[in-house]
C-alpha cells in the first residue's frame, strides 16, 4: 500500500497577468518506510510539491491521495488535521517558537491533537530523549546550538508518530559536521521503520537516502534508486 | 463540549504565555482600557450616586404629601399662560380648605419670598423665606438641632419670630449659640427660637431646608410681598400613601366648592404630587445617563481601537509563528481562539486596573457626592472588558487564522 500516491499533478500560480507553472505534471508513488530524497535547482518546482506532500498547499490540478484519502479538494481545516496526524515537518530555519522551551516546542503538534497535558508532557520527554536532547528540556532555543535546535524540531516532528517526515532542507543553515549528525539521526529514524522524504539541493545529503527524485520546470527529470547510499557512521547522538 | 473546553483551556495557557513574554508593550496597550473602564466604572456609579441623592431628596418632601397651587408643578398639559390667569390662592381660601378638610392629618399655607438675612456682620444671600403657619411642622418631617417651630400664638399673633435651616445657622453662628439671637431681614428684628437639624440633599439647592428659614406667613405679607400679589401654597399631609388618593379627591370636592365652579368648569387649581417631580427627575437622569454612557462608551471605543491596533501589529510580528502552528496541525479555530483570548485577557487586566483606580478615585469624590463602586460595577467592568477584548481581538485573530501557512512560513 502507498503512502503517497500522486497522479498528474499541476500547481499554477497567477503572478499578476502571468501564469506562473511551478508543477506541471507530477506523478509520484511512495512506500511505507522508503526514504526519499528531492532534488532540483531553485524554480524547479521542488518547493511547491514540497509543500503539496505536506498538505500545506493543494494542487491546482490532479489527485493526491495520502494513505487511502483523497486530500486534493481538502478545505483549510481538514488539511490541518491531516498535518497534524501524519506529517512531521522539520525545516531549515528549524520553525521553533522563541520563547518556549524545547520541552514546550515538542509538545506542541500534541495540543492540536487534543492530547491531555500529562500525557503531552511524557510523550515530549520521550522524543526529545530519542534525539539525545533529555538534558535540554527547558533550554529555549536561543541557548541551543544549531544542531540542537533541529534535533528539537525533529522531535516535535517525530512526537506524533506521523506517517511521513518531512523535511525541507534539513540541514541548511548548519555546519558540516553538525550536519552530518542530524543526517545520521535520520537515517536511525529511517531504520525503526518511518518514511521520510528529504527535500535538498546538495547531492550529497540527497546521497543518505534510499531514492533519489530529480525535478527540472516543474517536471520530474529522473527517478532512481540510490545503489550506493552514503550511510552516516554511527556517533551515538541517538539510541 | 469537552473539546471545546481543551481548546478553551489550551488557547488561554497559550495567549498567557504571549503576555508574559510582552510584558511592557501589554500594560502600555491596557492604557487605553484602562482609562476607559475606570471612566465607565465612575460614570455609572456617580449616575447611581446621583440618582440617589434625587430620590432622597425627593423623598424628603414626602410621599404623603399633596401641594394645592396655583401653578402645576411638572406639567406638560397645560399652557402656563392659562395657568397664569389662574386666580391667587389666598390665606382664606386656606382657612376655608382648612376647615372643611376632614381627611388630612396636617394642613399649612406656604408662601415664600427671597430675602437676604443678616447677624451683624454676617449675612447669607438670597435665601427662600417660608411663610407658613404652627402647622407646617406637621406636615413634614423636620426635626431640630436646638429650640422649637414657632407656635400657635406667634403664628396667630404675627409675632417677629424665624426659625433657621442648618445651613443658614451655620453661615451666620459659625461657633453656635444661633438660639434667642436676632437676625436682621429687610431691617426687620426677627428672634431665633429653633435651628433644624441638618435635613437634605444637597440636589433641592435652594429648596432644601437647609438652606431656608420659617416665619409665620402674616409677617411676610406684612414686611416683604404684598398679600394679593402672591398665590399661597396649601401642603396638606395625607395619613399614609394609601390615602393620598382619597386626600385628592377630598381636595379637589373642597377647592371648586369654595372657588364656586361649576360642573363644566375646569379646575383653576392644580394638586402637585411627589410622583409627578420623580417623573420629571427620571426623565432627567435619563438623560444624564444617556449622554454619561455615550462619552465614557466613546473613550472605551478609542481603547478598543488601540487594542485592535496592536493585536493586529502583534499577528504581524508573529506571522511566523502562526505559519509553524499552522504547518503542524493548529485549526483556524485554534489560531482564532488564542488571539482572540489573548486580546479578552489584556482588556480583563486593563478592565481590573481601571477597576482599581475607579474605586481609588470614587473614594475621593465620595467627598463631594456620597458614592461608592458595588458589586454591579465590579461584574460591569468584568464583562465590558472582555466583550471590549473579543470584540476588537476579533479582527486581527481572524486575519491570523486565515493566513496561508505556506506564505506565513516563508515571512521574514
Amino acid at each position: 500500500m502507498n503512502i503517497i500516491n500522486i497522479e498528474h499533478i499541476a500547481k499554477i500560480y497567477q503572478v499578476g497577468s502571468e501564469e506562473v507553472h511551478a508543477l506541471r505534471d507530477v506523478s509520484l508513488k511512495i512506500d511505507k518506510n522508503e526514504y526519499v530524497a528531492i532534488m532540483g535547482p531553485s524554480g524547479s518546482g521542488k518547493s511547491t510539491l514540497m509543500n503539496v506532500l505536506g498538505c500545506l498547499d493543494t494542487p491546482t490540478k490532479g489527485l493526491y491521495d495520502f494513505s487511502g484519502t483523497n486530500v486534493s479538494q481538502m478545505n483549510d481545516n481538514e488539511l490541518a488535521a491531516i498535518r497534524n496526524r501524519e506529517i512531521g515537518f522539520v525545516f531549515q530555519t528549524f520553525n521553533l517558537l522563541a520563547r518556549s522551551d524545547a520541552l514546550h516546542n515538542v509538545e506542541l503538534p500534541l495540543i492540536y491533537a487534543g492530547v491531555s497535558s500529562s500525557e503531552r508532557k511524557d510523550r515530549a520527554r520521550l522524543a526529545l530523549e530519542q534525539v539525545g536532547l533529555s538534558d535540554r528540556m527547558h533550554h529555549k532555543p536561543n541557548e541551543l546550538s544549531g544542531g540542537q535546535r533541529q534535533r528539537v524540531a525533529i522531535a516535535r516532528a517525530l512526537v506524533t508518530q506521523p506517517s511521513i517526515i518531512l523535511a525541507d532542507e534539513p540541514t541548511g543553515n548548519l555546519d558540516t559536521k553538525t550536519g552530518e549528525d542530524i543526517m545520521a539521526l535520520f537515517n536511525d529514524i529511517f531504520e525503526l521503520g518511518n518514511t521520510i522524504i528529504l527535500v535538498t539541493h546538495e547531492e550529497y545529503i540527497a546521497e543518505h537516502a534510499a531514492r533519489i527524485i530529480r525535478l527540472r520546470d516543474g517536471l520530474i527529470e529522473n527517478d532512481e534508486i540510490v545503489t550506493k547510499r552514503y550511510l552516516p557512521k554511527k556517533n551515538g547522538a541517538s539510541k | 463540549m469537552n473539546n471545546y473546553l481543551f481548546e478553551l483551556k489550551e488557547g488561554l495557557l497559550i495567549s498567557l504565555r504571549a503576555i508574559r513574554a510582552n510584558k511592557a508593550r501589554t500594560i502600555l496597550t491596557t492604557l487605553g482600557i484602562v482609562i476607559g473602564i475606570a471612566s465607565v466604572v465612575l460614570m455609572s456609579t456617580a449616575i447611581r450616586g446621583i440618582d440617589n441623592a434625587f430620590q432622597t431628596g425627593v423623598a424628603s418632601l414626602g410621599s404623603d404629601n399633596l401641594y394645592i397651587d396655583k401653578w402645576q408643578w411638572f406639567n406638560n398639559d397645560i399652557p402656563w399662560w392659562e395657568m397664569r390667569n389662574r386666580r391667587n390662592l389666598s390665606l382664606a381660601e386656606y382657612k376655608k380648605y382648612k376647615d372643611l378638610a376632614k381627611l388630612p392629618v396636617a394642613t399649612a399655607p406656604t408662601v415664600w419670598s427671597n430675602q437676604t438675612v443678616k447677624y451683624r456682620e454676617r449675612s447669607v444671600e438670597f435665601i427662600i423665606l417660608q411663610g407658613t403657619n404652627e402647622d407646617y411642622i406637621k406636615t413634614t418631617n423636620l426635626s431640630f438641632s436646638e429650640g422649637r417651630f414657632f407656635n400657635e400664638i406667634e403664628s396667630n399673633g404675627g409675632r417677629e419670630v424665624v426659625v433657621l435651616g442648618s445651613e443658614v445657622a451655620k453661615k451666620l453662628f459659625p461657633r453656635g449659640g444661633a438660639l434667642d439671637q436676632f437676625v436682621k431681614i429687610k431691617g426687620h428684628k426677627f428672634k431665633i427660637v429653633g435651628v433644624l437639624s441638618e435635613q437634605g440633599s444637597w440636589v433641592m439647592g435652594n429648596f432644601n431646608p437647609d438652606n431656608q428659614a420659617f416665619l409665620p406667613i402674616q409677617n411676610v405679607f406684612k414686611y416683604f410681598q404684598s398679600e394679593n400679589l402672591r398665590s399661597v401654597t396649601f401642603n396638606v399631609r395625607a395619613e399614609n400613601s394609601s390615602m393620598v388618593e382619597a386626600v385628592k379627591e377630598e381636595a379637589v370636592g373642597i377647592m371648586r366648592r369654595i372657588r364656586g365652579l361649576k360642573y363644566n368648569e375646569i379646575n383653576d387649581f392644580s394638586i402637585n404630587q411627589q410622583e409627578a417631580l420623580l417623573k420629571t427627575i427620571n426623565q432627567t437622569i435619563g438623560v444624564i445617563q444617556i449622554a454619561g454612557l455615550f462619552i465614557t462608551g466613546l473613550s472605551l471605543f478609542v481603547g478598543a481601537i488601540g487594542i485592535m491596533n496592536i493585536m493586529f501589529v502583534s499577528v504581524k510580528e508573529r506571522t511566523r509563528e502562526i505559519g509553524i502552528r499552522k504547518a503542524i496541525g493548529a485549526k483556524r479555530r485554534a489560531i482564532l481562539g488564542q488571539f482572540i483570548s489573548e486580546s479578552a485577557i489584556i482588556c480583563l487586566i486593563g478592565g481590573m486596573i481601571g477597576l482599581v483606580i475607579a474605586i481609588i478615585l470614587s473614594l475621593v469624590i465620595n467627598q463631594f457626592l456620597p458614592t461608592s463602586v458595588d458589586a454591579n460595577a465590579f461584574i460591569l467592568a468584568i464583562v465590558i472588558s472582555i466583550l471590549t477584548g473579543i470584540l476588537s481581538g476579533f479582527a486581527p485573530a481572524y486575519t491570523a487564522a486565515k493566513l496561508d501557512p505556506v506564505e506565513a512560513l516563508r515571512y521574514e
